[in-house]
C-alpha cells in the first residue's frame, strides 16, 4: 500500500521550493551573476562610459606581476592560518578533554575570542604589537629584536597571521572538543589495554576518529582565510607595508573601492570564487574519501 | 597465564563514595571467576581496578608475581572485553585484532598466524576485511574476544560482555565462552549481574553486595549453602522464600502460626528460643499429607512455566512461592508442605548471616 501523501499536478512542489529558491537567487546567484557580467566590462577613469571588452580584464590580470604576488601572499597566509588555528585548536581541545578541575571555566574562556569582531580582534593585536606603544613589541625590542610591522613586511605578515589564527582557534577548538566527546571512552581504554601509549593512542585511534571533524573544519577554515580575514587585514595593516599583506580578497576591495576599477575587481572576485570552489571540490574528492570509516 | 590476588583493595571516589570496601580475593591461575552482584555493588569498579583503568585507593593488586598498583594498563599483560565491544570503528576486523600485537612489536608473520588462528576458532574468517559497522552484534562480540585471545595475556577480563546481545545469542555465546575457556585454560574474570551466566560459566563465583564480598564459592556451594540472606535471595529463580520463626528445640523451628519445620541441628547452630529467619527454596517443598503441626500454604495464584508450575500464596502470614512439576494436578487451596530437614536454611535476622556451623 502506498503510504506517502500524493499530490496531483506539478505546481505544488515548485511552489514549496520557491521561498528557498528566491533567497538563493537574490543573495547568491544574482550578485555572482553581476560580478561575472561586471568582469566583462571596462569603465573609463571617470565612470562616464562603459564598454563591453570580453575577457580583457582577465588578460590584464594574467600579465600583472602584482596579482601573482597577491596570490603568493594569500597562499602563505592561508596555509599558516589554517595550519596554526587547526593544530592549536586540536591541541587545546585534547587538553580540555581531560578530566581536570575548572575544565568548564577553561573551556568558556577559550570560546570567547570567537565572539570578538574581526576588526576589533585586529585592533587588539595592532595595539599589542605597535612598535612604540605595544606591550609585546616593547618586550621583543628589549630582547634585541628590531620589531616593526609598520616597515617590515614579514613582521606585518606574522602579525596578521597571529590575529587571524587567534580568532579562529576558538571555533576549531569548539568543534574538536565536540568531536572528542563523541569518541566512546571504552574505545580509548581498549587501546590503552592493547598496549598503546598516549601518543600512539592519539595518532592511531583518536586522530582517525576525529578526521571527519578535521575535514569539515579544513573546508570552513579555507573559506575563513580567503574571505573573512578581510577585516583583520584592513584594521591591522591595510595591506601594507609596501603591499606585503595584500591578500586576494583585500585586493578585490582595494581595486574596486579605492581604485574604482570595477571591471578588474569583479574579474578578481570571479577568480577568487573559482579558486575556493576548486579547493573545496578537491578536498571533497581526495580527502573526504580517506576520512570515511 | 597467572593468578590474580587482591588484598584489602579499596576504591574511594573523589566525592567520598566508597565503591569497594577493603576486599580480598584470590583468583587461581587458570580459573574462571565470576564477579556477581546487583548494579552498583562495585563489581565493575573492581574489574577496572584490576585492568588499571581506575586508580586503586588502598590495598594491593598482584598479577602473577608482580604488584601492579602503579603499572599502566598497557603493561599489565591483561586483555579486556567490554560491554559495548569497544572495537576500533575505523579499522578492519583484522587490524582490530592485530592492533595490540603491533603495539608490542610482534613480528608480522606471528601476527598473521595468531589472528588467523583466533579467527578460525571464533568462526569470523569471512569477515576479516570488514569494518565493525558491517557486522552483527554477535559477530562484533566475537571480534572483541578475538582481539583479547590473540594477545595471549596473563588474564582475560570480561565486563558484562553478553548484556548487549539478544536472549538467544546470549545463551549461545555463553556456551562458546565456556568452551573457549576449557580450551585455553586462561585465567578469566567475568563481571555480570545475571545469575544464570554466573552459575553456568564459573569455577568460582564471587557474590558482591555494596562494595563487599558476600560469599565466594563454586556455583553449587553458593546455591546449596548460601552464607547470607542476600546470597540466598540473589541466587535462584524464583528467589528463596524467607519467613520468621523461633527455635523451639534443637532441630525444630516454629513458625508464626504455631506450626513447625524440622531442620538439621548438626548443620545450623541456633540457640533455643532465638528468633531466626527461615529460608526454603520453592523447589525444596512439596505437597504432602495433612499432619497436625505441619505448615500449610494457602495459595491464590498459579503461574505455568511449562515444565514447572508456581503457586503463589501465604505461609504463616508471609508470602511464599512453591514450585511443583506441571504434570501433577494442582491441589486444593490449602497445601500441607512436606520438606526434608536438609533443605531448611536458618539465618540470623540481625546480621543477615547464615547460622551454618563453620
Amino acid at each position: 500500500m502506498e503510504r506517502r501523501a500524493l499530490f496531483g499536478g506539478k505546481t505544488l512542489p515548485y511552489m514549496l521550493l520557491l521561498p528557498q529558491f528566491a533567497i538563493v537567487v537574490v543573495f547568491f546567484y544574482f550578485p555572482a551573476g553581476q560580478a561575472v557580467w561586471q568582469s566583462l566590462l571596462m569603465e573609463d577613469a571617470f565612470g562616464i562610459s562603459t564598454e563591453f571588452v570580453w575577457f580583457e580584464n582577465y588578460q590584464l590580470l594574467a600579465v600583472n606581476p602584482e596579482y601573482y604576488k597577491t596570490m603568493t601572499t594569500t597562499a602563505v597566509f592561508s596555509f599558516l592560518v589554517a595550519f596554526l588555528s587547526l593544530s592549536c585548536g586540536l591541541l587545546l581541545a585534547v587538553m580540555a578533554d581531560k578530566q581536570i578541575k575548572g575544565a568548564t571555566i577553561y573551556k568558556t574562556m577559550l570560546i570567547w575570542p570567537y565572539a570578538v569582531a574581526p576588526a576589533v580582534a585586529g585592533v587588539l593585536w595592532l595595539f599589542m604589537f605597535q612598535p612604540s606603544l605595544g606591550m609585546l613589541a616593547k618586550m621583543l625590542r628589549s630582547w634585541g629584536i628590531d620589531w616593526n610591522p609598520l616597515l617590515n613586511g614579514n613582521h606585518a605578515m606574522i602579525l596578521v597571521v597571529l590575529a587571524a589564527t587567534w580568532k579562529q582557534i576558538s571555533y576549531n577548538f569548539l568543534f574538536f572538543l565536540a568531536g572528542l566527546a563523541a569518541i566512546p571512552k571504552s574505545v580509548i581504554e581498549a587501546a590503552a589495554i592493547d598496549g598503546a601509549k598516549p601518543m600512539r593512542r592519539f595518532w592511531t585511534i583518536i586522530f582517525p576518529l576525529l578526521s571527519p571533524t578535521a575535514f569539515f573544519l579544513l573546508v570552513i577554515n579555507i573559506v575563513y582565510v580567503f574571505f573573512d580575514t578581510f577585516g583583520i587585514i584592513d584594521s591591522v595593516t591595510g595591506g601594507g607595508p609596501a603591499g606585503n599583506t595584500i591578500t586576494m580578497v583585500y585586493k578585490v576591495y582595494q581595486d574596486g573601492k579605492s581604485g574604482a576599477n570595477l571591471g578588474s575587481s569583479a574579474a578578481q572576485s570571479v577568480v577568487l570564487m573559482v579558486i575556493v570552489i576548486a579547493l573545496t571540490a578537491v578536498q571533497f574528492k581526495f580527502i573526504e574519501r580517506k576520512v570515511q570509516y | 597465564m597467572a593468578s590474580v590476588v587482591l588484598e584489602a583493595v579499596r576504591k574511594v571516589y573523589a566525592g567520598g563514595v566508597e565503591a569497594v570496601k577493603g576486599l580480598s580475593l584470590t583468583i587461581p591461575n587458570g580459573s574462571f571467576t565470576v564477579l556477581l552482584g546487583p548494579s552498583g555493588c562495585g563489581k565493575s569498579t573492581l574489574l577496572r581496578m584490576i585492568a588499571g583503568l581506575e586508580e586503586i585507593s588502598g590495598g594491593t593488586v598482584t598479577i602473577g608475581s608482580k604488584k601492579v598498583n602503579d603499572v599502566e594498563p598497557s603493561d599489565r599483560d591483561i586483555a579486556m572485553v567490554f560491554q559495548n565491544y569497544a572495537l576500533y570503528p575505523h579499522m578492519s576486523v583484522y587490524d582490530n585484532m592485530a592492533y595490540g600485537l603491533r603495539n608490542r612489536g610482534t613480528a608480522k608473520e606471528e601476527i598473521e598466524r595468531r589472528v588467523a588462528e583466533a579467527a578460525r576458532m571464533l568462526a569470523i574468517e569471512p569477515y576479516l576485511q570488514r569494518k565493525p559497522r558491517a557486522l552483527s552484534g554477535g559477530q562484533r562480540q566475537r571480534v572483541a574476544m578475538g582481539r583479547a585471545i590473540v594477545r595471549e595475556p596473563a588474564a582475560f577480563l570480561f565486563d558484562e560482555p553478553l548484556s548487549n546481545l539478544d536472549a538467544k545469542l546470549r545463551v549461545q555465546m555463553r556456551l562458546e565462552i565456556r568452551k573457549l575457556h576449557n580450551r585455553l585454560k586462561a585465567t578469566s574474570i567475568f563481571v555480570t549481574h545475571d545469575q544464570v551466566e554466573a552459575m553456568t560459566l564459573a569455577d568460582q563465583v564471587v557474590v558482591m553486595n555494596s562494595g563487599k564480598i558476600e560469599q565466594t564459592g563454586t556455583p553449587l556451594e553458593i546455591y546449596r549453602r548460601p552464607a547470607s540472606i542476600f546470597v540466598a535471595t540473589f541466587i535462584g529463580s524464583p528467589a528463596m522464600n524467607l519467613f520468621p520463626g523461633t527455635i523451639e528445640a534443637p532441630g525444630k523451628v516454629r513458625l508464626a502460626d504455631g506450626t513447625s519445620f524440622a531442620y538439621d541441628a548438626n548443620v545450623f547452630d541456633a540457640k533455643i528460643g532465638a528468633k531466626v529467619e527461615i529460608g526454603l527454596r520453592p523447589e525444596d517443598a512439596k505437597a504432602g499429607t495433612a499432619v497436625p503441626g505441619r505448615p500449610k500454604l494457602a495459595w491464590e495464584v498459579t503461574e505455568e512455566l511449562g515444565a514447572t508450575r508456581l503457586l503463589h500464596g501465604t505461609l504463616a502470614g508471609s508470602s511464599f512461592v512453591l514450585a511443583m512439576p506441571a504434570d501433577i494436578d494442582t491441589p486444593a487451596h490449602e497445601i500441607a508442605l512436606e520438606t526434608t530437614p536438609g533443605t531448611i536454611h536458618i539465618f540470623d535476622p540481625e546480621s543477615g548471616r547464615s547460622l551454618r556451623r563453620a
